[in-house]
């Protein structure tokens, strides 16, 4: 019986150029995504077919949330949003096969993705309002003695983004892929033993059975909710005036 | 998963049995360096690929479904009003049809019943004339036919009486005889 674990764990598959089956998996994510949509889009019907129409939808469904939280000009920032939002989507999925590995369950990648989404904020604000970015942090209306309290809170905030955004994302896919394989473990383990305990095998199964339709809505929800509060920080370079 | 942990047994010594000596795969900071530097190749990969090839298509999809649906409606619209122009067109030229029919039936009617007219009192003059002229005949003839009268009259007395007595009367005593009884 392999730990819960276990299925975290980094294979190296050529050493020499570090590629192990968490850049198999990404690798297979990006061709998963270009390789699906290119194929959907193929016809490049008026009147879409099935796999177009789904190619739209994740478009629409996309664009709609970024102009939504971050007006028309965000749309600049939509190849970004939409890459992400599609990796996110890939990557979560992809782990809930069986046997596959989950990129997204390693915090070192979603906090370089949450690093990119607050870089981009960081550095785009700078670059558009320059030093009228940094009223991002002094909200207007505030009396004066209170104002270096807040400043501090607001900082604190938006420092703490990053690392909200990546350790969400985490460990909602780390505890999920968990569970499943603790529960997935109880049945093996029942069963193992013999006589009247294996007949209580079923009952972890279809906690496993249920966990994992949980799962398939945790990973799409916890995609959308990155995407979500990558368009509100983007928001806030856009218009960093309260 | 069990045979994939054998197979990284000879990489990794304690892979096989304790996995504490392993520690927990998120947190081993030695593979972060290679899953940073994948995670950069693959996602600017997936970056490009995207905002170069499938971004442009499929938006290129979209709006050209937009312009097309709003080019049918436009269409569509003037079509409609062309529609309706034409219904109006027709409606005008049925009314000004239905007054020039009216007119000319009126004009036709009027026309008939003068002429009509016209005929009418040729006829009645025509017939008054021929009316006079045979009156006059008649009273021409009738003043003959009363001349004629006092002839068979006097022929008549004359007959009766020369049959009455055996002698005929002198003309002179049976034309005052007549006189008399005519006054």
């Amino acid at each position: 019986m392999a730990s819960p674990i276990e299925q975290f764990q980094i294979k190296p598959i050529i050493p020499v150029i570090n590629f192990t089956n968490s850049s198999l998996f990404m690798v297979g994510a990006v061709a998963v995504i270009v390789g699906g949509l290119l194929l959907a889009t193929r016809k490049r019907a008026v009147v879409p077919g099935r796999a177009q129409s789904v190619a739209e939808i994740l478009h629409d469904f996309v664009a709609g949330t970024l102009r939504d939280a971050a007006g028309a000009e965000g749309m600049k920032f939509f190849p970004l949003v939409f890459s992400l939002f599609m990796f996110v989507l890939t990557a979560n999925l992809l782990g809930m096969i069986p046997g596959f590995f989950t990129v997204t369950s390693h915090v070192i990648v979603t906090f370089s993705l949450a690093i990119l989404v607050i870089g981009t904020v960081v550095v785009y604000g700078f670059v558009k309002h320059g030093t009228h970015f940094l009223g991002l942090f002094v909200p207007s209306g505030v009396p004066g003695w209170l104002l270096p309290f807040i400043v501090v809170i607001e900082l604190i905030s938006f420092l703490s983004r990053p690392i909200s955004l990546s350790l969400r994302l985490f460990a909602n896919m780390l505890a999920g892929h968990i569970a499943l394989k603790v529960f997935a473990g109880f049945v093996v383990a029942l069963l193992g033993a013999g006589g009247a305990l294996s007949i209580l095998a079923p009952l972890p199964l279809l906690m496993a059975v249920a966990l994992m339709a949980l799962e398939f809505l945790v990973a799409a929800l916890q995609a959308y909710v990155f995407t979500v509060l990558t368009c509100i920080y983007l928001n806030d370079a856009l218009h960093p005036g309260h | 998963m069990a045979q994939a942990a054998q197979t990284t047994h000879a990489t990794t010594e304690a892979h096989g049995g304790a996995h504490e000596d392993v520690g927990f795969p998120p947190f081993k900071t030695e593979t972060f360096a290679g899953q940073v530097i994948w995670l950069t190749i693959t996602f600017v990969l997936l970056y490009v690929l995207l905002s170069r090839l499938v971004l442009p298509r499929l938006s290129g999809i979209i709006e050209n479904r937009r312009v097309t649906i709003a080019g049918d409606l436009d269409e569509a619209a003037a079509m409609k009003s062309r529609a309706e122009q034409a219904g109006a067109a027709y409606e005008k030229a049925l009314s000004e049809a239905k007054a020039r029919a009216q007119s000319l039936a009126q004009e036709a009617r009027s026309k008939a019943s003068s002429e009509a007219d016209a005929k009418r009192k040729a006829l009645e003059a025509d017939l008054a004339k021929r009316l006079g002229e045979s009156e006059a005949v008649i009273a021409q003839k009738k003043t003959a036919a009363m001349a004629n009268v006092r002839g068979i009259a006097l022929d008549t007395a004359t007959a009766i009486v020369e049959r009455l007595t055996g002698k005929a009367p002198a003309p002179q005593v049976v034309e005052a005889a007549l006189d008399q009884s005519k006054a």
